[in-house]
């Protein structure tokens, strides 16, 4: 074996490369200039006044999640996995999208709430407000710092920047154009970024495909690689779960990713939710995920496909897939590597931007979501309240200028880790599986105190710690994310049976405090979208629009099942 | 509610600018550059590279064509900015999903 040179992922970029890379570069930045004009409250800033149409918020919703780590993870399970990668998009994205439209937006825009901590605050009080409050800004200036790291690295390899030089680049445009245009600026880069991606991806996902002869070459090709015909069906992707028996792996399938981490993630992450509630109507805030949804399902035929192509088509990632891969590939690099070896200058620029938009997303939307919960609810509610708006625009301008500075020192922090994903799936298992029980506990059951509140999330997160710390010393021993899905499964149950005991022992908020928080206490009207103006139209419905995207589900299921 | 301005008034500016016009700018660059690289300066190195595919010019015409699309729409129903109601993204019920055409 010889150890990988790093000169063996770098790529062939010319002039031309660098100029349709730095063009879109102008392109992101004009746009936080342009947005800085409608930018004159903090609302504007922080939800952008809460004036989007629902496509924009749509394809915002669904890029701010389509971060590189993502993107290169997906591709490498497709390469490793092959098709049984899709559940992370079908099982473990789409419902919880649906759910979070149809039956939780409700009550994050009709209650007018301006963040999720916010809306702990109300229905539950200041102790878990806090709790959440901090928890969430630390993991997303966290995240940040680790999407940074890994656009350096990947950088570094495939054009040779330093690593320094490219956390810095990448650092100060996100830097500009969030602090200049607030959450309008990020969310229509991250509209851009989502159709510069797919431009980045279509063209190395056709070539592939003629390369390898097709969709049935395909088919031969893996069928014949070490991962053999079973990569080629969804179900019952017993390699992915890591689960030997069929039966188990399909319950752990829909339970542990469709249930447990799907769900904590897209309902109760600001990050993303921060996108449905900038939306200009209740209709509109319904159908921001719902219409993310639909791309979703989509795209793994751009990210996995690739992977899948690389894993036959390209010499290293076979002999890595067959057990003898050079010292240093991993299978992260599957998606460069096809780049590499089938793009020529020109759309190779276009790739390499694509690359960058993804991770500038990703960076994005961990920064303008920290802002916002670091000044409404941190800074306004417990450090200096009181103070006229312009006081709060200027914070969230500052935060986000704090907020990139921490989160290139954690940048350099993440390099200590090996496996990044793992690193930013143990810290989602700390904070998001607790938080999706507390939430549905406490929208449905008006009996669930302010103390179960915090004291549920308390006890969630320290389970999700244990298991952590468990795994890592060795008294568990889980590959990989089997560690995480196990951590959010038990950060799930302790939350709720903490909260319901503690809710039985002490004294529930009076219920006229909790119109527009819970169920069973919010009158319908409030809980309803409008359905005339620009709501009107039976293409416009939530409910059909989410009835569309699960039987596009079903189907594609079906098709690879 | 809260004491606080959490309550957003009717937008009173003239509004936002039109996204589909810059989406739609930067692929009608991006979709010159690469036909023109397609049809004049694509080697025969480059083509066997993408097998066989002269992707730089397929790409270049699927962008000017994403251009056009994009330039339509927000041509045929631009933004309107009423005085005192919240802004009217499309005027007229789009056949499609808000206004995919």
């Amino acid at each position: 074996m010889t150890v990988l040179a790093a000169s063996d992922l770098r790529l062939d970029a010319g002039p031309l490369d660098y100029a349709l890379l730095a063009f879109y570069f102008v392109i992101v930045l004009g746009i936080g200039y342009l947005a800085r004009r409608s930018v004159s409250t903090s609302l504007d800033f922080f939800l952008s006044g809460r004036s989007l149409p629902a496509w924009v918020t749509g394809l915002a919703f669904i890029s701010a999640n389509l971060g590189a780590l993502e993107l290169l993870g997906m591709a490498a399970n497709g390469a490793q996995y092959g098709i049984p990668t899709v559940h992370y998009y079908w099982i473990g994205a789409i419902p919880a999208m649906v759910f979070l439209g149809l039956v939780m937006m409700p009550f994050y825009y009709g209650s007018k709430v301006r963040s999720v901590p916010e809306f702990l605050r109300r229905r539950f009080g200041k102790g878990a407000h806090l709790v959440n409050a901090i928890s969430f800004a630390c993991a997303q200036v966290l995240i940040a710092g680790v999407n940074l790291y890994a656009l350096a690295l990947l950088l570094n390899l495939m054009l040779g920047w330093p690593i320094p030089l490219s956390i810095v680049i990448a650092a100060l445009v996100v830097l500009a154009y969030t602090t200049l245009g607030g959450l309008s600026a990020a969310i229509y880069n991250e509209v851009l970024q989502f159709f510069v991606i797919v431009a980045a991806l279509l063209p190395v996902t056709i070539v592939g495909l003629v390369k390898v002869g097709g969709w049935s070459g395909l088919v031969d090709k893996i069928t014949n690689s070490p991962g053999g015909g079973e990569q080629l069906s969804a179900w019952p992707a017993t390699d992915l779960t890591g689960l030997g028996n069929a039966t188990m792996s399909v319950i752990g399938l829909v339970f542990g990713l469709g249930f447990v981490l799907s769900f904590g993630y897209w309902t109760t992450n600001f990050a993303e939710v921060q996108r449905a509630m900038s939306a200009k109507s209740m209709s509109a805030a319904m159908r921001t995920p719902i219409i993310g949804a639909y791309p979703k399902a989509l795209i793994p035929a751009i990210v996995i496909i690739p992977g899948m192509i690389a894993a036959v088509a390209v010499p290293q990632m076979a002999a890595l897939k067959a057990g003898h891969g050079e010292a240093g590939l991993e299978f992260n690099h599957a998606l460069p590597l096809l780049i590499r070896d089938l793009l020529p200058n020109g759309v190779l620029g276009v790739a390499i931007t694509g690359l960058l938009a993804s991770f500038m997303a990703g960076v994005a939307a961990n920064v303008s979501s920290f802002n916002t919960v670091f000044t409404y609810d941190l800074w306004q509610d417990y450090v200096v309240k009181d103070k006229p708006d312009e006081y709060y625009l200027r914070v969230g301008r500052w935060a986000t200028a704090a907020g990139v500075l921490v989160a290139i020192g954690t940048a350099f922090i993440a390099s200590g880790y090996g496996n990044i994903m793992d690193y930013i799936q143990a810290l989602f298992s700390f904070f998001n599986a607790p938080l999706f029980a507390t939430f549905i506990l406490g929208m449905f059951w008006r009996r669930m105190t302010p103390a179960a509140g915090w004291s549920g999330l308390v006890a969630g997160t320290l389970g999700a710690v244990a298991v952590f710390v468990l795994n890592e010393v060795g008294v568990l021993s889980l590959p990989g994310q089997g560690a995480s899905f196990l951590g959010a499964g038990v950060a799930f149950v302790l939350d709720i049976a903490v909260s319901v005991v503690v809710s039985l022992a002490t004294r529930p908020k009076p219920e006229a405090e909790l119109v527009g928080f819970v169920y069973g206490l919010t009158p319908k009207e409030q809980r309803t979208h409008s359905t005339h103006g620009e709501d009107a139209g039976w293409y416009r419905s939530p409910y059909l629009l989410a009835g569309g995207v699960l039987v596009l589900t079903l189907v594609l299921n079906i098709i690879f099942a | 509610m809260t004491d606080r301005t959490a309550t957003p008034t009717a937008p009173r500016r003239a509004g936002l600018f039109d996204l589909r016009w810059i989406i739609g700018f930067l692929f009608a660059v991006y979709g010159v550059v690469l036909t023109v690289l397609g049809l004049g300066f694509t080697t025969d190195a480059d083509i066997s590279k993408s097998a066989g595919v002269n992707i730089n010019l397929w790409s270049g015409l699927a962008m000017l064509a994403t251009a056009v699309v994009f330039g339509l729409w927000a041509g045929l129903r631009p933004l309107a900015v009423p005085a005192a109601a919240p802004a009217e993204e499309l005027p007229e019920p789009p056949p499609g999903i808000d206004g995919h055409h």
